[in-house]
C-alpha cells in the first residue's frame, strides 16, 4: 500500500483529486490551513475536515491581531493564497472512528464517508472558555457582561461597542484570567494570548470611544512575546487605559444595569468597588472536546490541562507516540497566530520527510 | 451439696472484678452528671414507659443488632448471634442450673460450668421430650449459634469485603487480648462440655455428645484429665475476658446500656466534655461501620474517621489533624449502630483546641437595616452563587411579597463556620449582631439560601420569628398559588446538602418543590445516605486534589440514573458540584424561577 | 541633648534576617498550600470581614511571611471564618486551615 504514491508530483499540476490523499488534516484554522499549504508546495495530496461549515477557524471570527493590530483576514487570506486550489476542505464533518492499519489511517464520519491517508494532523485547536461557569462574574446573568470574543464580534462587523440599553459606555472593565490560572475551573495553565488581547481591545475601546475611561483588572501582564510590552506601553502613554492589578471576585446588578464589580486594588491593600456600564471577561482557551475523541480514537496522551501531549516537548514537538500522528497548533495548549503559524509549518516538514522515509 | 472445684476460680473473681469495675465506671459517670441531668435521669428512672423504652431499644440494638442488619445481613447475623446467643445461653443456663439444684440461690459459677456438675442423668430413648432432654438440645442449639457467629467473626478479619466493608478497624494490645479471650470461650466451653459428656457417656445434648466420644475415642491421654484441664482453659479464658473488658473495646457492652438510658431520660450531648460524652466515647464498639460510609474514604482518607477519633479521646491523644479531618457531615452518624453523636463530639475537640483564639469583631457597629414583612438572607456564599439572588427576587416580587434582602451589600457571616471550628464563642458575637439587624426589621418571617445559615438560625438564634430554608417557603408560595408555573424540566437529581438534609431532617420540602417542576430521579444513596459534596466548610485538613476525588464521588451517584439536571439547594454544594459536573447543577431556587411565565 | 538640627527616624523597612519566621515556618508545615499563592486578592475582594474593616487576608499572609506578627496578631482577629476567600482562590489555598493554623501559630509563639 505504501507504493501507491509513485509520483506524486503529477498531482501538483491536476487539480482532480479523485484518488486517495497522502494527508489528512484535521481542522480548517489557520493550523491547518497553514500546514496544508505547505504540505502541497512540497508536492503531497491533502484533504482538510473541518467540522464547522467555513474554514478558517477562531481567526475567522477575529477583528484585528494583536500585536500589528492588522486585520485578521489579512493573515487569513495570505494563508490561504498558498494553499488554494490544491488541497481539498471538506466542511460539516463529524469523525465518527479512526482505524489506523498497515501505516495508513481511515477516517470515518458519522456521513457514512470515509477517507484513507497515510499521515494524520491534528490540528483541531482550542474552544474558547465558557464563561458562564464562572457564575460569579454574572456572565450569562447580567446583559453587560461579556466575553473578549464578543467585543471582537462588534469590531468586525463595523460596530460601535455598546451597552445592552445602547447607549455608549462610560466606563469599561477587562477582565484577565477568566477561565485561565483559575483551580477553581480547573484550568491551572496561563493562556498566554488574552493578556496582550486585553490590551489591544483597550487600545481599540479607546480609540472608537475616547471618551470612555477603560480600566484592565489583572494579577501579572504577561507581555512575552516581540511588540508586547512596546502595547502595553502604548495603552498607558498614548490611550491612559488604566490597570488595577486584581483579581475580580465578584460582580453584580445595579438597578440600571451598570455593574458593581468588586476586587482587590492589591497594590493599595484595599478591596475596591467599582460601578462600570460594560465588563469585558478576556476569555482563555480550553481543549476542545471534540479533540478529546480523537485523542480516545487514536490512544494519544494528554496532560492535566486536557491538551495533547506531543512525544517530547523540546525536540519533536510535532509527533505524537503514534507514528504517522502529527499535532500543530493549539491543539497542544494556548498558542498565538504566529506561534501556531510557524508551529504548522513545523508539522509540514515533519509530515513531509516521513512520508519520503516511509518505505 | 457443695458443688465447688478450684478451676472456677477465675471465672469467678473475673466476674467479681467485671462487675466491681464497670459499677465504679457507671458510679463515676453517672456521679459526674450535671444537677440538671441527674434530676432528668431519677425522673425518667421513675417513668415506666421510658424505662421500657429503653429496654427496647436495649433488645433491638445491643442483642438483635438491628442497625446492623440494616448496613449487612450478613455482620447482623455476626454480631447478634454473639450478643443474642450470649445472652440466651446465660438465661436459658439459669433456669437449667435452677431445675438441676432446686434452689434459686446457685453461685454464679454453677450454671456456667453446670456440665462439669452435673453429668449423672442418663436420658434414654424414650425420654426424648423430657426436660433434660430439652435443655442440651437448646444448650447445644444456642452454643452453635454463637460459634457461627464466631466463623464469622474470624472470616470478617480475613474477607471484610462479604459484610459489605471495604475497612476493618484495627485494634490496641489490650483489645487484642480482649478479642482473642473472647473467641477461644465458646470453643472451650465445646471441647470441656464435649470432653466431659463423652468421658462419662452421657450429658451431652445432639453435637457435644457425639463429639465428646469422638474427641475421646481420638485421645491417647486419659478423658477425665483432658476434660478437667478443658474446664480450667474454660474458666482462665472467662476471667481474663472479664478482667480485659473494662480495658478493651468491650467496655461498650456495659457502657452502651447506661447509655441508652441517659438517651431516654433525655440527657443531651453538651458542648463540652462531660460524662455524657464519656459513655458515648466509651459505648463505641469500634464496629467500623462508620469508616465504610464516610466520604472521605473516597479521597483515600483513612485515619480520621470517627472511630479512630474516637478511639483517640478515650485514649486521651486526639492530633489536632485529626480533629481537623473530618467534612463533619454527619453521615457516620446515621449508620452509627449505637447512635453515637460522632459531630457534636467533634466539635467538643475543636473547642478545645480553638476556642481561646481571640477574636475581635467590634468594627460591626453601625448596623442598620429597613423593614420588611419577610426577611431574605441569602448567605455569604450565595453571594457567589449570584443566580440564586436573582432567582429569590425575582420569586419574591412576583409574589408580590414584602421581603427586605438583609445582606445585599454582602453578609455579616451567621456564626456557624466559626462553630464548626470550634469558636462558639467567637461565633456568638457575630450572631447577636445579626439578631438585631433581624429584629428591627420587625418581620415574620426569615427566609435564608444557605442550609448553614439556616441551621445555625434554628439551633443558636432563638428568633421570635419563623425560620425557613428557600425551599420550604418556595414550596408554600406555590402551594398558596402566589406564584405561576408553567415550565418543566425533565430528569432532575437532588442532592441533599448536609445541613439541610443530615442537619435540620430537611428531606421533603425540596423533593416535593422540585416534584412540582421537574421530574425527580432517583438517587441510589440520598437523603440520611446522601454523600457531603466535598465542599464542607468543616473541613480544614483536606487538600484540594482530596476533595475534588470526594466530589466526583458524589457526582458518580447522583449521575447513576442520567439525570439531565442537578439540583441542589445550597450554593456551596452548587459550586462545588458545579466544578466537575459535565450537567448543569442548579439551585431549586433557579429551577422554580425558570419554571415561572415571564410577564 | 545637643540639637543637631535634625532627628534620628527609626529605619522602618523590613529586617527580614530579624524577624521571627516561627510562625511562618508552623503554618507552611501545616498548610503547604500557602505557598502556592500568587497575591491575586481574590480573598481579600471577597472578604466578609473585609468589606466593614481593614482586615485583609492576603496582606496577613504577607505579614506572616515577613515576620511582621505583631499586626498579624491584630488584623487576624477580624476574620468572620465564612470561607468565601477560599472559595474563590485560583489557586486552591485551603485559606480556612491557614487562618486556624495562623491562630494557633500566635498562641504558641506569640
Amino acid at each position: 500500500m505504501g507504493n501507491r504514491w509513485v509520483a506524486p508530483k503529477r498531482l501538483l499540476f491536476s487539480n482532480s483529486i479523485k484518488m486517495d490523499p497522502q494527508v489528512i488534516i484535521i481542522g480548517a484554522g489557520i493550523a491547518g490551513l497553514t500546514a496544508a499549504g505547505a504540505l502541497a508546495e512540497k508536492g503531497h495530496h491533502v484533504l482538510i475536515l473541518e467540522k464547522e461549515a467555513q474554514p478558517g477557524g477562531h481567526v475567522a471570527q477575529w477583528d484585528r491581531l494583536f500585536p500589528s493590530r492588522r486585520p485578521g483576514s489579512e493573515v487569513l487570506d495570505h494563508i490561504r493564497k498558498i494553499m488554494d486550489g490544491r488541497v481539498e476542505i471538506k466542511p460539516g464533518i463529524r469523525i465518527n472512528g479512526i482505524i489506523a492499519h498497515d501505516q495508513d489511517f481511515t477516517v470515518l464520519t458519522e456521513e457514512g464517508t470515509s477517507y484513507t491517508g497515510q499521515a494524520l494532523l491534528i490540528a483541531s485547536g482550542f474552544r474558547l472558555f465558557q464563561a458562564e461557569r464562572k457564575e460569579e462574574y454574572g456572565y450569562g446573568i447580567y446583559d453587560n457582561v461579556i466575553t473578549s470574543a464578543e467585543v471582537e464580534t462588534v469590531f468586525k462587523q463595523g460596530k460601535k461597542l455598546l451597552t445592552s440599553k445602547g447607549t455608549l459606555p462610560q466606563r469599561v472593565a477587562l477582565i484577565h484570567c477568566v477561565g485561565s490560572r483559575d483551580e477553581k475551573v480547573g484550568n491551572l495553565y496561563c493562556s498566554k494570548v488574552c493578556c496582550v488581547t486585553g490590551v489591544k481591545q483597550a487600545i481599540e475601546i479607546k480609540e472608537q470611544l475616547p471618551q470612555c475611561e477603560v480600566f484592565s483588572f489583572y494579577m501579572d501582564m504577561r507581555m512575552y512575546d516581540r511588540h508586547f510590552e512596546e502595547l502595553y506601553f502604548e495603552a498607558q502613554k498614548q490611550w491612559g487605559v488604566q490597570f488595577i492589578r486584581g483579581r475580580l471576585s465578584e460582580c453584580s446588578e445595579a438597578p440600571d444595569q451598570s455593574l458593581i464589580i468588586k476586587t482587590e486594588d492589591t497594590l493599595t491593600g484595599r478591596p475596591l468597588r467599582m460601578i462600570v456600564d460594560l465588563v469585558i471577561l478576556l476569555v482563555g482557551f480550553v481543549p476542545e472536546p471534540e479533540t478529546g475523541k480523537l485523542v480516545e480514537m487514536l490512544g494519544l496522551s494528554t496532560g492535566e490541562d486536557g491538551f495533547i501531549l506531543p512525544s517530547d516537548e523540546h525536540y519533536n514537538d510535532n509527533l505524537t507516540t503514534v507514528p504517522g500522528v502529527f499535532l500543530a497548533g493549539a491543539v497542544k495548549g494556548p498558542a498565538t497566530i504566529s506561534n501556531t503559524i510557524a508551529d504548522a509549518r513545523a508539522a509540514a516538514l515533519q509530515i513531509d520527510s516521513w512520508l519520503k522515509t516511509k518505505p | 451439696m457443695i458443688n465447688f472445684n478450684f478451676f472456677v476460680l477465675p471465672f469467678t473473681l473475673g466476674l467479681i472484678y467485671v462487675f466491681l469495675a464497670v459499677g465504679k465506671s457507671w458510679y463515676r459517670w453517672i456521679a459526674a452528671l450535671p444537677a440538671i441531668d441527674k434530676v432528668k435521669l431519677t425522673n425518667g428512672l421513675k417513668h415506666p414507659g421510658k424505662i421500657a423504652a429503653a429496654l427496647r431499644e436495649i433488645f433491638l440494638e445491643s442483642l438483635i443488632h438491628r442497625k446492623m442488619w440494616k448496613q449487612n445481613p450478613l455482620l447482623g447475623y455476626m454480631h447478634m448471634s454473639f450478643a443474642l446467643g450470649w445472652f440466651l445461653l446465660i438465661i436459658l443456663g439459669n433456669i437449667e442450673s435452677r431445675y438441676y439444684s432446686g434452689t434459686h440461690l446457685n453461685a454464679p459459677y454453677y450454671p456456667i460450668f453446670l456440665k462439669f456438675f452435673i453429668h449423672d442423668k442418663l436420658v434414654l430413648f424414650f425420654e426424648v421430650y423430657s426436660v433434660p432432654f430439652l435443655f442440651r438440645f437448646f444448650m447445644d442449639f444456642l452454643l452453635i449459634f454463637i460459634l457461627s457467629g464466631l466463623v464469622l467473626a474470624f472470616l470478617k478479619r480475613k474477607q471484610s469485603k462479604w459484610f459489605g466493608m471495604k475497612k476493618t478497624t484495627s485494634h490496641h494490645f489490650t483489645d487484642r487480648v480482649a478479642i482473642t479471650t473472647l473467641w477461644l470461650i465458646f470453643p472451650m466451653r465445646l471441647l470441656a462440655e464435649s470432653y466431659t459428656a463423652g468421658y462419662y457417656g452421657n450429658g451431652g445434648g445432639f453435637m457435644t455428645q457425639p463429639l465428646g466420644n469422638f474427641l475421646v475415642s481420638l485421645t491417647p491421654l486419659p478423658s477425665d484429665f483432658v476434660a478437667y484441664t478443658m474446664w480450667w482453659c474454660y474458666s482462665l479464658v472467662l476471667g481474663i475476658f472479664f478482667v480485659m473488658l473494662p480495658y478493651s473495646r468491650y467496655m461498650h457492652i456495659p457502657t452502651e446500656i447506661l447509655l441508652i438510658f441517659f438517651r431516654h431520660c433525655g440527657i443531651q450531648p453538651k458542648k463540652w466534655y462531660s460524662s455524657f460524652s464519656e459513655t458515648e466515647v466509651q459505648s463505641c464498639s469500634r464496629c467500623g461501620v462508620c469508616l465504610d460510609d464516610c466520604p472521605m474514604i473516597a479521597a483515600g482518607i483513612q485515619d480520621s474517621q470517627a472511630v479512630y477519633f474516637i478511639s483517640g479521646v478515650r485514649d486521651r491523644y486526639v492530633p489536632e489533624e485529626i480533629s481537623q479531618k473530618c467534612l463533619v457531615c454527619g453521615r457516620c452518624q446515621e449508620v452509627c449502630p449505637v447512635g453515637i453523636s460522632t459531630d457534636s463530639l467533634r466539635l467538643i475537640k475543636r473547642r478545645e483546641i480553638t476556642s481561646g483564639q481571640a477574636s475581635d469583631f467590634r468594627y460591626l457597629t453601625n448596623g442598620h437595616s429597613g423593614k420588611g414583612d419577610v426577611v431574605y438572607f441569602s448567605g455569604c456564599m450565595t453571594h457567589l452563587t449570584p443566580t440564586i439572588i436573582l432567582a429569590m427576587k425575582g420569586i419574591l416580587t412576583r409574589a408580590g411579597i414584602d421581603f427586605i434582602h438583609l445582606d445585599a451589600d454582602g453578609s455579616v457571616c451567621c456564626g456557624r463556620p466559626l462553630m464548626i471550628a470550634g469558636k462558639d464563642r467567637q461565633a456568638n458575637e457575630l450572631i447577636e449582631f445579626n439578631k438585631t439587624l433581624i429584629r428591627q426589621t420587625q418581620a415574620r418571617m426569615l427566609v435564608t439560601s444557605c442550609p448553614i445559615c439556616y441551621r445555625v438560625f434554628r439551633e443558636e438564634y432563638n428568633l421570635p420569628i419563623r425560620i425557613q430554608h428557600h425551599s420550604q417557603f418556595l414550596l408554600n408560595l406555590i402551594k398558596t398559588g402566589k406564584i405561576p408555573l408553567q415550565g418543566h424540566f425533565s430528569k432532575v437529581a437532588y442532592h441533599d446538602p448536609c445541613d439541610l438534609g443530615r442537619g435540620t431532617k430537611t428531606y421533603e420540602a425540596p423533593r416535593e418543590l422540585i416534584g412540582k417542576v421537574a421530574d425527580l430521579v432517583n438517587v441510589r444513596e440520598e437523603r440520611e445516605k446522601a454523600h457531603c459534596c466535598g465542599g464542607s466548610l468543616g473541613m480544614f485538613e483536606a487538600s484540594n486534589s482530596q476533595r475534588n476525588l470526594m466530589t466526583k464521588a458524589a457526582l458518580d451517584i447522583l449521575v447513576e440514573n442520567q439525570p439531565e439536571t442537578i439540583a441542589t439547594s445550597c450554593p456551596l454544594c452548587k459550586k462545588t458540584l458545579g466544578r466537575h459536573a459535565s450537567m448543569a447543577v442548579k439551585d431549586i431556587a433557579e429551577l422554580v424561577y425558570e419554571a415561572i411565565p415571564r410577564e | 541633648m545637643k540639637d543637631f538640627g535634625f532627628t534620628v527616624q527609626l529605619d522602618h523597612s523590613i529586617d527580614y534576617d530579624a524577624k521571627d519566621k516561627r510562625m511562618m515556618r508552623y503554618v507552611l508545615y501545616h498548610e503547604p498550600s500557602l505557598d502556592w499563592c500568587i497575591g491575586c486578592g481574590s480573598c481579600t475582594a471577597t472578604c466578609s470581614a473585609g468589606q466593614f474593616t481593614l482586615f485583609n487576608i492576603r496582606m496577613a499572609h504577607t505579614l506572616l511571611r515577613r515576620g511582621e506578627t505583631e499586626k498579624l496578631k491584630q488584623e487576624l482577629k477580624k476574620c468572620m471564618f465564612c470561607g468565601k476567600c477560599q472559595l474563590t482562590c485560583p489557586r486552591g489555598v485551603n485559606l480556612r486551615n491557614v487562618l486556624l493554623r495562623i491562630n494557633r501559630a500566635i498562641e504558641l509563639f506569640g
